[in-house]
C-alpha cells in the first residue's frame, strides 16, 4: 500500500520500508513523545519488547515509569487501565492474545465500553486495547483465534483491523488521539516477525513522521469489476495474492480492506457490490454470527437486488485446530479463497 | 500521575535509594521457613514437622526417585531436541524443576486428581502419562494429548490460573460424593492437586480458588512452583511478600519448600494431602526453584535475565544431590547410575523414533467433538469441507467415512 491510498488526507510521500511491528511501535513512540500521558502497560511489554515485538525498544527510550510489565493479571491491568483513563492518561494497554479476553471481559464491556454511556457523557474512557489476532503458526485452540466479531457486536468501543504497515502506525496514532475505547487488533502474520511464516505484504512503505490514517473508511485495495472480496487484516494479503493470480484467467477481482469493523463503511461495500454483483466475505474469525454475515445483512437491506451471488470463506464452527495439517484447512487460505472467488464466477 | 503518589509504597521497603515506581523486589533464598530434608551437597537433614513423612521411604524408592528425575531430565531435553528439529510446534522445558514435579507426584495416591499448567510433564510422567502423549500434543496430532480421566491428570492448561478454579470445584464434588475422610484415620479420602506458577498467583481466578477452597473447606492442594520467572518478569512483579504468606490472608496454612530438594517435595506434599484427604482443608505449597531453561522453546532468556542467576542456581540442582546422597549412603552404586543413563538413553530414542512416526491426523477430524453429538450446522460444514477436498485430490483426506 502507499502513502497516497487514502484520498482527501494530506500525507507525507517521502517513505521508507517498515516491517508492521517497527511501523508499529515507531508509531506509539512517537505519541509518547509528544504527549506525556500516553503509556504503555501489559505482559513481558518491557525488557521483552512484546511477545509479537509490539513495544520493542519502548521501555529503553520511555523508562519503567512509563512502560510497566504488569502482574499476570489481565483484569488488573485493563481495570487499572480504564481507571488511569478516566484520570487523564491515555493508556496503551496490550492484553498478549485476544483469546484471554476472557480473563478480563467485565472489564472491557462492561467498564471500558459504558462508563462514557452511563456517565452521560461525563467522563471519557480514551485507552487502547490492543491485542494480538489471528492463527496459522499452530498456537492452539486458545491462542489463535480473530474474535473481532465478538468485539465489534458490543457497542461503546471502536475496533480497528489494520492489514498493512501504514495503517498500523497511522491508525495506531489516530487509536491514541482518539478518545473513544480503541481495541486494536493487529494479526501476528502482518507484523513481519522473522519467526513467523514470511509474508512480503507485512513490510511496506511507511513515512517517518507521525500521520493519523483515518478509522472508518474502508480502502479499495484493488480495483477490479468481476467479484468484490470484502476483508480485513492478514486476509487483506491473501485476497490480494489472488486477484493477481487470477487476472491473468480473465477474473478481475475487487478486494475491500474494512480496515476498522467499528465504525463500519459499509458505504464501500454497497458501492463494490453494486458494480461485481457478485460479493465474497473473507473472514479469519468464525463463520456463524460474524462479519461475514453483517455484511450479507447490510447488502440485503439496502437493496437485495444487487447481489447476483454471494459467498463466505471464513473459519467453519470448530475451535482452532492446533495440528498444522488442520489448522491449515479452517483458516481462509489463498486455496479457499480462490475456489470461492471461482465459485461466484462460474456456472 | 505523580512520582509521590507511585513512590509511596515503596518507600517503606528501601527509603534510601527508593524506586518511584516499582517495589524493591521479595526475599531472599535463605528464607528460615524454608523445609529442606536434602541439602545440594546430598546431605540429609532432619525437620521437627516433615522429617516423618520421608521417614518410610526405602532404598527402592530412593533410587526411584533418582531414576524418575533422571528420566523426566531426558524426555525434556529430547522434546527441546525435536521441537528444534522442527518436529513439535512448541516445548515448554521443565529443566530445574524436576524435583518439585517428582516429589510431589510421588506423594499422590491413583484416586487424587490433578490439574496441571503446561509444563507438569514429570508429574504426567508419575502418573502413568506414556511422555509419547505430551509429544503427541505438542506435535499437534490431538487436541488434547491423553484421557484425563484414565490417569486422573487433567489436560494442560494454558490460559494462566484457570485450573486452580477447576481444582477446587473437582474438590468440592469429591467432598459431595463422600470420598473425603474415608478409611480409619481418614488416609483414603481423595484430594485434588492444582499447579500453578509464581506469575499465576497475580491472576483473579488464583485468588478466587483461595477463597473457595478455604471457605468451603475443600480437599485441595495449591502446589505454586515459584521458578523465579513468568516469561520476562520476575517474582518481583508479582509479590512483595513471599507466595506461601499469602495463604495466611486466605485462611488455610502456607508452606515453603526447597523445591530443587526432591525428598523434601515428597514430605511436604504428602502432609498437605493428608490434611486434605482427611477433611481438613486446602494448604498452599510454595516450592522455591527456578526456571533454568527458557520459557518455552519460542522464548530467548537472554534478553532479560543475568547467567550469573542461572550459575548460582546449577549449583543447587535437583539430581546431583540425589545422586551425591544416593552414593554416600551406599544406597546405589556407579552401576546403578549407568543403568539408568542407559535407560534414559533407551527411553529418548525410542520416544524420538515413535515421535516421528505419528501420523498426521485425519482433516476431517477437526469437525468431531465440538459437541458431544454432532449438529446439524458441522455436518453440512464437513461436508462442504470434504467436497472441497475431493475437489483437489480425490480421497486423499483420509476417507469420508471417518
Ligand atoms: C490469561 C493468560 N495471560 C497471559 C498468558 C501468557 N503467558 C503464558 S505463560 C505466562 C507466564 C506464567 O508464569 P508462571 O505462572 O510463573 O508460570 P511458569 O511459566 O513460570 O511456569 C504468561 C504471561 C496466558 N497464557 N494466559
Ligand atoms: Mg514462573
Amino acid at each position: 500500500m502507499t502513502a497516497t491510498q487514502h484520498e482527501g488526507l494530506s500525507v507525507p510521500t517521502a517513505t521508507r520500508r517498515l516491517s508492521g511491528a517497527k511501523a508499529m511501535v515507531e508509531g506509539i513512540a512517537q505519541e509518547m513523545a509528544r504527549d506525556p500521558e500516553v503509556i504503555v502497560m501489559g505482559e513481558d511489554v518491557g525488557a521483552y519488547g512484546g511477545i509479537f515485538s509490539s513495544t520493542t525498544g519502548l521501555l529503553e527510550q520511555f523508562g519503567a515509569a512509563r512502560v510497566l510489565d504488569t502482574p499476570i493479571s489481565e483484569t488488573g491491568f485493563i481495570g487499572a487501565g480504564i481507571g488511569a483513563a478516566t484520570e487523564g492518561m491515555r493508556p496503551i494497554v496490550e492484553l498478549m492474545f485476544a483469546d484471554f479476553f476472557g480473563v478480563c471481559m467485565d472489564q472491557i464491556y462492561n467498564h471500558m465500553a459504558k462508563i462514557h454511556y452511563e456517565s452521560g457523557g461525563a467522563v471519557r474512557v480514551p485507552m487502547v486495547l490492543m491485542t494480538a489476532v489471528g492463527g496459522g503458526y499452530s498456537d492452539g485452540a486458545q491462542h489463535s483465534q480473530s474474535l473481532w466479531g465478538t468485539f465489534a457486536h458490543l457497542p461503546g468501543m471502536k475496533v480497528v483491523v489494520p492489514s498493512s504497515p501504514y495503517d498500523l502506525k497511522g491508525m495506531m496514532i489516530s487509536a491514541i488521539r482518539d478518545d473513544n475505547p480503541v481495541v486494536f487488533m493487529f494479526h501476528k502474520g502482518i507484523m513481519g516477525l522473522p519467526w513467523m511464516a514470511k509474508n512480503p505484504r507485512a513490510v511496506g512503505d511507511v513515512p517517518p513522521e507521525p500521520y493519523e490514517a483515518p478509522i472508518g473508511p474502508a480502502a479499495v485495495v484493488r480495483p477490479g469489476g468481476d467479484v468484490t472480496v470484502v476483508t480485513c487484516s492478514l486476509s487483506v494479503h491473501h485476497a490480494l495474492d489472488v486477484a493477481e493470480d487470477l487476472a491473468p484467467t480473465g477474473i478481475d477481482v475487487e478486494v475491500v480492506d474494512l480496515r476498522s469493523l467499528v465504525p463500519l463503511d459499509r458505504e464501500t461495500v454497497l458501492a463494490s457490490v453494486a458494480k461485481t454483483g457478485r460479493l465474497l466475505v473473507v473472514d479469519e474469525d468464525y463463520r456463524s454470527f460474524g462479519l461475514s454475515g453483517e455484511i450479507a445483512a447490510t447488502v440485503a437491506e439496502h437493496d437485495p437486488g444487487l447481489l447476483r451471488r454471494f459467498a463466505r470463506v471464513a473459519v467453519p464452527d470448530v475451535p482452532i485446530p492446533y495440528a498444522h495439517t488442520l489448522e491449515q484447512a479452517v483458516l481462509p487460505t489463498r486455496e479457499r479463497i480462490r475456489a470461492g472467488i471461482e465459485g461466484l464466477v462460474g456456472p | 500521575m505523580s512520582d509521590s503518589l507511585v513512590g509511596a509504597a515503596a518507600a517503606q521497603v528501601a527509603p534510601a535509594h527508593a524506586d518511584p515506581i516499582h517495589s524493591q523486589g521479595t526475599v531472599a533464598v535463605a528464607d528460615p521457613q524454608l523445609v529442606r530434608l536434602l541439602t545440594p551437597e546430598g546431605e540429609r537433614l532432619d525437620h521437627p514437622e516433615y522429617s516423618r513423612y520421608a521417614a518410610d521411604l526405602t532404598d527402592a524408592d530412593l533410587r526411584g526417585f533418582y531414576r524418575d528425575l533422571v528420566l523426566v531430565r531426558r524426555i525434556d531435553v529430547e522434546a527441546t531436541a525435536l521441537q528444534r528439529q522442527g518436529e513439535l510446534g512448541i516445548w515448554a522445558s521443565l529443566l530445574g524443576q524436576e524435583a518439585a514435579q517428582i516429589g510431589s507426584g510421588r506423594a499422590m495416591q491413583p484416586q487424587d486428581f490433578v490439574f496441571p499448567t503446561y509444563r507438569e510433564h514429570g508429574v504426567a510422567w508419575t502418573r502413568g502419562v506414556d511422555p509419547i502423549r505430551l509429544l503427541g500434543l505438542f506435535r499437534g496430532v490431538d487436541q488434547g494429548g491423553w484421557d484425563p480421566t484414565e490417569h486422573n491428570f487433567h489436560l494442560y492448561t494454558i490460559v494462566i490460573g484457570a485450573q486452580t478454579l477447576h481444582a477446587t470445584g473437582y474438590a468440592m464434588g469429591i467432598q459431595r460424593d463422600g470420598a473425603v475422610g474415608q478409611g480409619p484415620d481418614g488416609d483414603q479420602g481423595t484430594a485434588v492437586v492444582a499447579y500453578f506458577g509464581d506469575g499465576a498467583t497475580s491472576q483473579g481466578d488464583v485468588n478466587e480458588s483461595f477463597v473457595w477452597a478455604s471457605v468451603f473447606n475443600a480437599p485441595v492442594v495449591f502446589f505454586c512452583q515459584n521458578n523465579q520467572w513468568a516469561i520476562s518478569e520476575p517474582l518481583a512483579r508479582q509479590s512483595r511478600i513471599p507466595l506461601y504468606q499469602r495463604a495466611q490472608g486466605f485462611g488455610f496454612p502456607g508452606v515453603r519448600v526447597d523445591g530443587n530438594d526432591v525428598l523434601a517435595c515428597y514430605a511436604v506434599t504428602r502432609a498437605a494431602l493428608a490434611t486434605a484427604r482427611a477433611g481438613g482443608g486446602p494448604t498452599l505449597i510454595e516450592a522455591y526453584t527456578y526456571r533454568m531453561g527458557a520459557h518455552t522453546t519460542s522464548d530467548d532468556p537472554t534478553r532479560y535475565r543475568i547467567a550469573a542467576d542461572l550459575e548460582a542456581w546449577r549449583l543447587k540442582d535437583p539430581i546431583e544431590r540425589v545422586k551425591a546422597y544416593l552414593a554416600r549412603s551406599g544406597i546405589a552404586d556407579s552401576a546403578y547410575f549407568a543403568e539408568i543413563d542407559a535407560e534414559s538413553d533407551t527411553l529418548a530414542a525410542d520416544l524420538r523414533a515413535q515421535c516421528l512416526a505419528m501420523p498426521d491426523p485425519a482433516p476431517l477430524a477437526l469437525f468431531d467433538h465440538v459437541y458431544v453429538d454432532q449438529t446439524a450446522l458441522l455436518g453440512e460444514e464437513r461436508t462442504a469441507y470434504a467436497a472441497y477436498l475431493d475437489s483437489f485430490e480425490p480421497a486423499g483426506h483420509g476417507g469420508k467415512g471417518r
